[in-house]
């Protein structure tokens, strides 16, 4: 049974706010795509010319098309960024389970009035600017950097790293590393010691407790956890910016440098078009997930 | 209308006709020796001894917090004792793992693993043996069959009730055919009319399966119906074993008599004891207390007389003088269907409980508060208590 919103006028506004924020926003760009480059201020056409009533907007309709979107076929660097944008983000998603669940796990088996402390110390990096995070990962990386300062005192080095896709690696997977490790401390946290007993009273060492109880019954937050970090890493701009180099090919970046650099807005439009819609598939299974937790909790 | 008839099995006949423990040539299955488990300050099990017998139905049976189930997890390898021993079928089990004990438990919240059917939860501990799938399967259809949960074997747990999981959490302990069984409040969870089945179920299969059943339980009613033998325990120590009859009409101290069952305990001084009858002053009887008793008891010692409230006889018209008479009158009663308890206070202030059973449904002279009753029970119905 489906329940009855209720609060009335309150009910609205999580809609108003989609709307205002998100559906008029989408249409804006939508249309943006589907215009032309023109040498104007703003730098597209067509527009709608009011001052000819209802023959001006139905010009303005027959003038919309999808020539752009079939620039992005037709570019391979368009198909270029958005596969790389997709790899970049997988690989990290990969690379932040494999770090963030022996974090989360690890947190999960303290006592629970250290495991608050454990929670703050994940989050306590939310306390500090994203971008100046980044930063800061520049001065770490960079030729004479701290990093590289440091391996001389071992006597190795110097790595250069700094406008690499290592750098990306690093950047994505240091700034993303709270959301893969929350969502799992979350289902971690939750079982029932007994059920590891019970595994280890029917045979299960405790390796084989893990991987026959623990982790099946941890995948909805490693669902929830790389779906939160994937989705948001395929859009990535900061730090393939900042940390990234000239080959760092991902989709922010060419968002930005057809909006800015070439001033071709309709294609910048297609381009964040074309990701949303990449994107909702993952999106609709992190819902899915998420609906299916709730459901397991009541 | 017809009724299934179910294979008759008679519990009292093999009952009475068991008892390892009285053969000194059988060696005992589980063998705790000297016993101590201690968490920080508190000593949860202290210095407990005791031998369980293959084939045996035994309760470990106190209230919480009395060390049983701790006792039972020390078998299972989930603590390690701070001292003794614990022997099973000859071998010490010190050092040994959980999973490499013979053992299976099954847990009060049940522990079922929520990701896997019914069927994968009873075949868990087979899957880890390395039994073939085929034989797995064949085994998995048994023991559905064994707890009566034929055609839910697809199903998860969510989608059982709490009796059916309660089935399966047993069916999944005994699966992989341990030596013992450890069940730990199996029956907590269910309600009163479920559990009273539930209780006669499992010694129906105990007594099927052949296999010896250690079951801890705060429910005495539960340990009474089920167990062969009793161990009521106290902060940590063993206060009696026997049989349920044993622990109930004979109790060896005022703790094990108030713990098991209701009873009405009167303290005195003893006066006589012959090893036969031991007679105890009391200012509630002029003619003072009478009972059986064979134990030694020393004259002029205090001693405490328990009577259970059922053993009691309640007498409208005053009953000719002698020992075991107490004259008062009724200050409440409670009625239960099958019996009714009267609480009556003596002339000195006390109260004593007496249980009538309900023989008829319409009583000739109904007992009302404030009616002047006497109260009389035989010799052999009380038990001299000197702890």
């Amino acid at each position: 049974m489906s329940a009855k919103p209720r609060g009335g006028l309150a009910a609205l506004a999580p809609f108003l706010w989609l709307g205002v924020f998100f559906l008029f926003p989408f249409f804006l760009v939508a249309k943006l795509s589907l215009s032309d480059t023109a040498l104007a201020m703003p730098p597209y056409a067509p527009r709608v010319d009011w001052s000819a009533g209802s023959e001006g907007v139905r010009a303005f309709f027959a003038a919309l098309d999808f020539e752009t979107y079939a620039r992005l076929t037709s570019d391979s660097l368009y198909i270029a960024s958005y596969l790389s944008s997709l790899r970049f983000a997988a690989v990290a998603t990969g690379m932040l389970l494999i770090i963030g669940y022996p974090i989360a796990y690890g947190m999960s088996r303290f006592p629970p009035a250290q495991r608050q402390a454990l929670l703050m110390a994940v989050i306590l990096p939310f306390w500090t600017s994203f971008l100046i995070r980044v930063y800061a990962w520049i001065a770490v990386l960079k030729p004479q950097g701290l990093l590289n300062a440091a391996l001389a005192q071992i006597g190795l080095g110097p790595l250069n790293l700094l406008n690499t896709d290592t750098a990306v690696y690093i950047g994505l997977v240091y700034a993303y590393l709270p959301f893969m490790v929350l969502p799992l401390y979350a289902v971690l946290e939750k079982q029932d010691q007994s059920q590891l007993e019970a595994a280890a009273d029917l045979g299960c060492t405790p390796s084989q407790a893990f991987w026959r109880v623990t982790f099946p019954l941890s995948l909805p937050g490693v669902a929830a956890g790389a779906l939160l970090c994937f989705i948001p890493m395929v859009g990535e701009f900061v730090i393939p910016d900042l940390l990234g180099g000239s080959g760092t090919l991902m989709l922010g970046k060419t968002i930005w440098a057809e909006f800015f650099a070439n001033r071709d807005w309709p294609a910048a439009s297609a381009v964040a078009i074309v990701l949303l819609a990449t994107l909702v598939i993952p999106i609709l299974l992190y819902q899915r997930q998420q609906q299916k937790m709730i459901e397991a909790a009541q | 209308m017809t009724t299934t008839r179910r294979p008759r099995l008679n519990i009292g006949a093999v009952r009475s006709s068991f008892a390892p423990w009285a053969d000194p040539t059988l060696q005992p299955l589980v063998r705790f020796d000297g016993v101590s488990k201690r968490f920080g300050a508190e000593t949860a099990v202290n210095n407990v001894s005791l031998s369980i017998y293959e084939s045996e139905f035994f309760a470990l049976l106190g209230p919480s917090g009395c060390g049983k189930t701790t006792l039972m997890r020390l078998l299972a390898g989930f603590e390690t004792p701070d001292a003794g021993r614990i022997t099973l079928a000859g071998q010490d089990l010190a050092g040994m793992p959980p999973h490499r004990r013979p053992v299976n438990m099954m847990f009060q919240s049940y522990a079922l693993f929520p990701h896997l059917s019914v069927e994968q939860n009873i075949g868990f501990g087979l899957k880890q043996q390395g039994m073939p799938k085929g034989q797995i399967a064949d085994r998995v259809v048994e023991m559905l069959a064994l707890v009566r949960l034929q055609g839910l074997a697809r199903r998860k747990p969510h989608q059982l009730s709490g009796g059916q999981r309660q089935r399966v959490a047993l069916a999944r302990a005994i699966a992989p055919n341990p030596k013992m069984l450890l069940l730990d409040e199996p029956l907590a969870a269910l309600d009163k009319k479920l559990r009273e089945e539930t209780q006669f179920e499992l010694i129906a299969l105990q007594q099927r399966l052949g296999m010896t059943f250690l079951i801890v339980t705060h429910d005495q009613e539960e340990a009474m119906v089920t167990a062969d033998r009793i161990a009521v325990m106290r902060e940590g120590q063993i206060v009696q074993i026997g049989r349920p009859a044993e622990v109930y009409e004979t109790p060896n101290s005022r703790y094990v008599a108030d713990f098991i069952g209701d009873v009405n305990l009167f303290e005195g001084a003893v006066t006589a004891a012959d090893g036969k009858v031991v007679k105890m002053a009391t200012a509630d009887c002029p003619a003072g207390f009478e009972a059986l008793e064979d134990d030694a008891v020393s004259v002029g010692s205090t001693a405490w007389l328990g009577v259970r409230p059922e053993k009691i006889e309640l007498h409208l018209d005053p009953p000719k003088d002698g020992p075991n008479r107490l004259a008062g009158k009724v200050a409440d009663y409670g009625y239960l269907g099958d019996w009714t308890t009267y609480v009556v206070e003596l002339e000195s202030g006390r109260t004593v409980r007496a249980a009538r059973a309900n023989a008829s449904r319409l009583v000739a002279r109904p007992i009302a508060c404030d009616d002047a009753v006497w109260l009389t029970f035989a010799p052999d119905a009380a038990v001299v208590l000197t702890r």
